[in-house]
This record gives C-alpha cells, structure tokens and sequence, in this order.
C-alpha cells in the first residue's frame, strides 16, 4: 500500500438549510474541496449518506452526484454505515488511492435531513429494526440507555453528561460553519426538555442538513500540488452487533476498542502520541464512553474528564471535539465522518483560527454507526 | 366426568373511579356509587385488547390444567370488542400459547354472553368425544359512549376454561340456554358505541332471560337454590345480579363471592365468566354452584357446577382473580381513560 | 403495509423462540443461521423463559410518530434466566418507581399497528414482578 494523503477540503454550513436540496449541498461542498486542492480531475467519488432513501426518497446518489458535479463518466458510489457513512466513505477513498488503483478520488458526505421525514424513524433504522425498533426504542433511548447503565456501574454523573454539551458548544462558538455558535450552561443543559431519561435535549446532536467533502490522493500528488496536506497514518474499522442487547457490556463500544487497536498498531503509535481527536458524540454519554476505549481515560473516568477540563481546547490534556462536535457543530449524519476530517485537516496544518490547538501533529478522527455496530478510526499527521 | 380442567382469569391494572367519570359529567356520584353499585372499573391499557386478555387469561388457565397445549383440539373467544372485524381473535392467541396448528378456532359474538357460549361449546365438543380438551374464554375491552349510562360499568377483563375429562375441577352437571330476539342493547356495524333501550333493558331482557334459563337449569336439576354454595349472574351493574339472585331464590351470601361488578366494572364477555374464577378460587370440593349469564339481543347460558376434589390442588397454580382486582392499581384521571380508550379525536 | 414481515417473526415475538447452538449449546435470540460462539450451524428450537431483570432503561419521551401517542414509556433491556437480553418495553409501571435490577415478567401485549386500519402487531412486555 503506498501513502495517502488529504489534500483539501470543501464543506456547507451546518444547519437548517431551508433554501438548498442534497444536491445542492453535496456540489457545493464537493466543488470547495476540489478548488480548494487545486487537483484539475478526479478518478472517482464516494458519497458517505446515511438514509437519502428514507429523508429525501432519492437512491442511487453516486450517480446523482457525479451527475450534478459534472464528472461522469467517473465512477460514483454511496457508502452506508449509518451514522458510519462518511467515515467509511473517506476508508473507501484511502484504500483505492492507497492500493494504487487511483491517484485521486474525493470522499464526500451528506444528509438533507429537514425535508419533511419522521427523523426519530429514519434514524432508529440503524438499529435493529426487528427486535429494537420493533419495541418503540429510539436512538436517544438507545444511548440513554447507555447512560443509565455506565452511570449505575461507574457513577457517572449527569452533571458530567452535561459538561460535554458545554465543552463542545463552547468550541462551536469559534466554528463559522457550526449549527450553534452559543455557549450553554451546565445549569441549561441539565434543565432543557428530558428526550430519553436521563438524556436531555442539549445532550443530544441536533438534525441538520449539511454536506462536506474532502479530496484523497496518493503522497507523491500531494507533493506535486504544492500546497498544504496531511497523511493518512492509520485506517481501521470493526465491527459489534447490531443491537445494543446484544452485546457482552453495555458501557463498551467493542467495535470502537477494537478499530482503535487496530488504528493504533498500523500507525505504531500509543493514545499518548495523538495530540486531538475528533470523536462521534452523537449523544453526551458517546463521547464519555469513546474517549475511554479510545485509551485517552481509564474505564469509567471519561466523565470525570470531561468535567475537570480534560478535554478542552485551552488547558486540556487531549482535545476532544474542537470542531464542536456532533453536539454544537450539527450531525447530517452522513456528512459527520468527513467533517471529522475536515477538522484535523485545519488543525494539523494550521487553519483553525480562533480553536487551534497549538503544536499539534497528530490527529484521531472516530465516527460510528448504530448504537455503536460500526466504527471507522482514521488517524492523520501533519506534513 | 366432564367439566372445567383448568381455569384462569385476566384483569388490567388501570382503574377509573365512578365518581371521576360522574364529575367529568356533572352527574351525581351517589347515583351510581349507592343506586347501582359500582365505585371503579378496570380500564384496559393503551396495549391490551380482548386478544392481549384472553392471552394471559388462557395462560392462567394452562397453568392450572398443566396439559399440554397441542391436546387442545378448539379455541373459542367470545367478545363484543374483538380487535378486528374481520380476523379471527384466537389464530393470534393459539399461536402464542402453542396450540395447534391442528386445531378449530372462531371468534364468538352474543353481546355479553358470547364467553358462556363459548365455554358451551367447548364442553360439548368434549362431551361429544371428538377432543380431549377444548378452550372457551370470555374477554372484552367493553365499550361505553361518553356520558352514556354504560361509561360507568363497561370494563375490561376475561376469564378461559379449558374443558376435559380427566383431573376435573368443576364437573358440569347441568347447561340451559334460553334465547329470543329482544332489541334491549346493540351496536350496528362500523359504530364506535353501542346503544341501548334504557330501562327496557331490565324486566324484558336480563330479568326475563336470566329468571327463564334459571327456572329451567332448576327443573331439569331437580336441585333448589339452597342446595348451592355460590351462585353467579351476569353483572351490568351491582343491583341487578342481586336482585335477579333474589328473584330466583338465592341469597345475597351465595352471590357476593363471584360479584366482582362493583371494583370490577363489567366485563361484557367477561363477566360472568371472571365471577365464576372469583368462585372457584375459594370454592372447595363438593360445592355446587349455579351459574346464568345474560348477553343483550338477548339470551342466557346456565350451567350448574359440581367442584371435585382436584380443585385443592389448582386454585394456587395461577393468579386469583381477587388478587388481580386488589392489587397493583393504577388510578386515571378521566383526561387519561379518554386517550386510553381512543376517545379523542385525533390527527391521523 | 407490514404483513409478511410481521409474520415471519411471530415465533419469536408470542412464544419467544431461540434456536440452541447443537455443538456448544449456546442460545442464541432470535435464532441464526451461524452460532456466534462456536460457527456451528445446527440448532434445536427452544422456548425462553418469561422472567428476568431489568439491565438497564430510559423512559422515551420523544418517539417515532407510529409511538408518539404512547409517550411517555419506558424501554429496557431485559435478562431472561438463561442470560439472553432483550430489549422490550416496560409496561403498567410507575415510571419514575423502575429500577436497574429489578424482577420483570414478560406479558403478551399491543406493540404497534400499521396504521388505523392495518394489522395489529403483537408480542412481549414486561411488567414488574
């Protein structure tokens, strides 16, 4: 496998994009990334899309977005893996360019998700629709659940919970492409309207229509295009069961411990080597849970962390979510895992303005599908 | 000998007070609570139906018999609330208790005596030889318009008898039935509420039919109402099964065990079956106990019981059903029942 | 409209079917084609038993629009005695009174329809014990 690199990026606002159909979104955030790496073709795309079947009753959006951008004849494929989607597109990219098939290829994600659907439905179809769904659970009950278990068996607390919402909103502030750019209080996280006992609604991602997109090439383009990029270091993903009854602990994300492992060993590296992360917090109590096995916290300390400061941008001992996350930043889900990117791309080569985190090399970006059945981990180092 | 091998009753834990349905109308509490006798009813949950009660009331039922559930050769669920109009109640119910598939099912409707008759026709298809154990089960989520009369009384509850010939509780010694076409109550397909004949509904319906079948079960018996240990009527309300018992003989001694009516409400289908499991729960070997039902339209099934020795060892293998009308309640407010009984006009 | 698929898993929904791996007796709910555990791929069909303990639950407050009329109401997941999850709604329970730990039984209920004039679909709850 030869050596891969990001070499630019292009995203829509997040948001409530009234004005703008996917298509819109998906061009405008492919056409920034293209422009913005200077590349004059593409081999191919990946788009990263959770549900446009159930949002927006459009299949087929390769073809829809070649189409739209202007590149067919090239290939144009959607990747699925839930709210895995952009993740696992931006793995699909690494691996043609890294295995020598392409030299170029841009990995894009979108979700238009306020055009009129039962969100709360589409979303729970990540789950297991048979004997999850079936039952009336919904995403924010799945990690609710979640909570409740990891608060019984390791005393995390709500306020906690609400001190990730409060750290990450803190950090949307300074992102001009975020869905919130406002600070909330512990006071007002722990009082905003119960979702999913013990969830609150500041404790979860918003619904957001948004489009990113980032272009993917072999290191020897990189270096011809003479401008800013960063390496891939590390590409992994696992596997877990599809529902959340179906797993050994509850207050694990296996699949999140096993790709990191994995992400860990191709990069020969230790959580200590990684200078920020950008993880899926989709829900509060994810990124308490992920940023335990991803090794930054002991087991049933991520909570702790995130109240003490641990996580912040200024003073933290591992930045999480300087973006602003899922939670202040917006979820179109499928855009999420390309975002991710996105924002170590900006940090490791220095273009995150008033949320650099300084003399960072290093990056993790981890993105997860279902109540954590996918994860996809990409670790990226600065040139 | 033929008769009851196991039997088993089901009641909701919702519960709506008289009083609360009579303030919600600007009516007088006391007319309801003193005149006919009922103070609370069951209400069903938002996700049970006269299926989800005849389920745990046959549940029940198997637990006492301690048969298995392939020798039961028919399914018989009498209701006036069967969830489909089309589709039978007992193919959801035998598949969920094991029964069958080689088996005879029909939904059976007679206003509220459809579960008697249910239970009648089980006991002949035993009688006959055809099955060694056949199911008859009474169950209902009884409607009641609102502000009507009936909201008062109309409940949700049901009781299932598995009939047989060997390890019999309750030998069936005696059955009546007595029918004729008399318009006191009904429901005209594809109506949400039933309606009825107001006091035409009393001497000419359920004190006629029920005093008829009585008499005969009587004659045919050649057993006098001093002979019985309990007695059960069908119970719209807590007056008349009191007073049709008086009529025929029967002391208020020999019907309060099965009158479940005034915490219970009525259970249409449902209710002179979950009076009979009230009975036999307590009852003990060599009892006898006289039994009319009474479904609008109109007719009465009566049956006369000899309890036998293997009832001690049942009555503790399931729930009793004074056990389920005691405990673990769960009051509503009348906001609440009209949501859970779809009373409210919805976007949809 | 529901009907086939519904249908396909009613072993499973009423009487609670699991297939028990034949190589290394695992059970496995609902059945598969391949043992989790051991690869195995013959099984014998058993019936799971109604009680169990509430491992953990939330009160979904916010719901799909097929249960928004049913909120508030509480979800768990469930081990049976044999150590099998499962994740169902707890019902006919005060909400603010369910506990992780607590003794649930399993009850044949309601749990959603495809509309006013669908089919009914039915299957396991739990009621505290």
């Amino acid at each position: 496998m030869r050596d891969v690199a990001v070499v630019g990026t292009g995203m829509t606002k997040f948001g409530e994009l009234w004005g703008q159909s996917i298509r819109d979104i998906f061009v405008e955030a492919a056409q920034q990334a293209i422009a913005d790496s200077g590349v004059d073709y593409i081999d191919s795309l990946y788009v990263g899309s959770m549900s446009p079947g159930l949002f927006v009753n459009q299949e087929h959006l390769g073809a829809v977005m070649a189409d739209y951008l202007g590149v067919n004849p090239i290939p144009a494929t959607r990747v699925e893996s839930a709210c895995a989607s952009g993740g696992v597109a931006f793995r699909q990219a690494f691996l043609e360019v890294a295995s020598g098939a392409s030299d170029i290829v841009l990995a894009g994600g979108v979700e238009k998700m306020t055009d009129g659907a039962d969100v709360t439905d589409v979303l729970a179809a990540a789950a297991d629709q048979e004997y999850e769904v079936y039952h009336g659970i919904t995403f924010p009950g799945l990690y609710a659940m979640i909570a409740k278990a990891h608060m019984h068996q390791y005393g995390t607390t709500r306020e906690q919970l609400a001190a990730v919402a409060v750290k990450n909103h803190r950090n949307g502030v300074k992102n001009p492409n975020a869905q919130f750019r406002s600070e909330v209080s512990l006071a007002q996280v722990m009082s905003s309207t119960m979702v999913a006992d013990p969830l609150r609604l500041l404790d979860c991602s918003p619904v957001s229509d948004g489009a990113a997109a980032v272009i993917v090439a072999s290191l020897d383009v990189a270096r011809k295009l003479n401008k800013n990029f960063v390496k891939v270091v590390a590409s992994a993903q696992a596997s877990d069961t599809i529902a959340l009854h179906g797993r050994e602990s509850i207050t694990t994300f296996k699949a999140v411990v096993e790709a990191s492992k994995k992400a860990y060993k191709i990069a020969n590296l230790r959580p200590a080597d990684i200078n920020l992360v950008e993880v899926h917090d989709c829900f509060t109590i994810a990124e308490i849970v992920v940023s335990e096995d991803l090794g930054f916290f002991e087991k049933g300390k991520g909570g702790e962390a995130a109240k003490q400061g641990l996580t912040a941008i200024e003073g933290g001992r591992i930045p999480i979510n300087t973006s602003g996350g899922l939670k202040a930043k917006g979820h179109p889900v499928g855009a999420t895992g390309i975002a991710q990117i996105i924002e170590l791309y900006e940090q490791l080569t220095s273009q995150a303005g008033p949320r650099q985190v300084k003399n960072v090399r290093r990056g993790m970006a981890q993105n997860m599908g279902g109540s954590g059945a996918s994860c996809v981990i990409h670790i990226l180092e600065a040139q | 000998m033929i008769g009851i091998v196991g039997y088993g009753a089901y009641l909701p834990h919702y519960r709506i007070k008289a009083e609360v349905i009579a303030t919600q109308w600007g009516a007088d509490p006391a007319s309801v609570t003193r005149g006919l006798q009922l103070f609370e009813k069951t209400v069903p949950g938002q996700d049970e139906d006269t299926i989800t009660i005849a389920v745990e009331a046959a549940r029940n039922a198997l637990r006492r018999a301690q048969i298995d559930p392939q020798e039961i050769g028919a399914v018989y669920i009498g209701s006036e609330s069967h969830p489909y109009a089309v589709k039978p109640s007992g193919t959801i119910l035998v598949d969920a208790l094991g029964i069958g598939p080689h088996v005879h099912v029909a939904s059976y409707e007679f206003a509220c005596k459809a579960g008697t008759e249910a239970m009648y026709v089980a006991y002949s298809h035993v009688k006959s030889g055809e099955m060694r154990y056949a199911l008859g089960i009474g169950a209902d989520t009884s409607q009641g318009a609102p502000g009507d009369a009936l909201e008062y009384s109309a409940s949700a509850g049901g009781a299932a008898f598995i009939m047989g010939r060997e390890k019999v509780v309750a030998e069936i010694l005696h059955t009546h039935s007595y029918t004729s076409d008399t318009p006191d109550f009904w429901r005209r397909e594809g109506e949400d509420y039933p309606r009825h004949g107001g006091r035409f509904t009393g001497d000419p319906a359920y004190f006629k039919h029920i005093t008829e079948a009585g008499k005969a079960l009587l004659e045919k018996s050649k057993l006098s109402p001093r002979d019985f240990r309990y007695a059960v009527f069908h119970m719209p309300n807590g007056k008349f099964p009191m007073e049709v018992g008086k009529r025929l003989g029967f002391t208020k001694e020999q019907i309060e065990t099965g009158w479940l009516v005034p915490w219970m409400g009525n259970t249409y289908s449902g209710s002179s079956p979950t009076g009979l499991t009230a009975v036999l729960d307590v009852a003990r070997p060599g009892d006898l106990i006289f039994m009319v039902s009474f479904g609008s339209g109109a007719g009465s099934d009566g049956f006369i019981f000899r309890v036998t020795d293997e009832i001690n060892k049942v009555q503790d293998r399931a729930p009793k059903v004074r056990q389920m009308l005691d405990e673990k309640k769960i009051y509503l407010n009348y906001g609440e029942y009209a949501k859970f009984r779809r009373k409210i006009k919805l976007n949809e | 409209m529901i009907t086939a698929r519904y249908h396909r898993e009613i072993p499973q929904r009423y009487r609670l079917e699991a297939g028990k791996c034949s190589t290394c007796q695992h059970v496995a709910f609902p059945p598969r084609p391949v043992c989790p555990k051991c690869k195995g791929r013959s099984f014998e069909t058993v019936r799971l038993s109604e009680e169990g303990k509430i491992v953990t639950f939330t009160i979904v407050r916010v719901a799909s629009e097929k249960f928004s009329k049913q909120t508030p109401y509480a979800v768990g997941i469930v081990e049976l005695q044999e150590g099998i999850r499962i994740t169902t709604q707890i019902v006919d329970a005060e909400l603010d009174k369910i506990e992780v730990g607590q003794r649930v039984k399993l009850v044949f209920r309601r749990v959603q329809e495809d509309g006013r004039a669908g089919i009914l679909c039915y299957g396991y709850k739990a009621i505290i014990a």
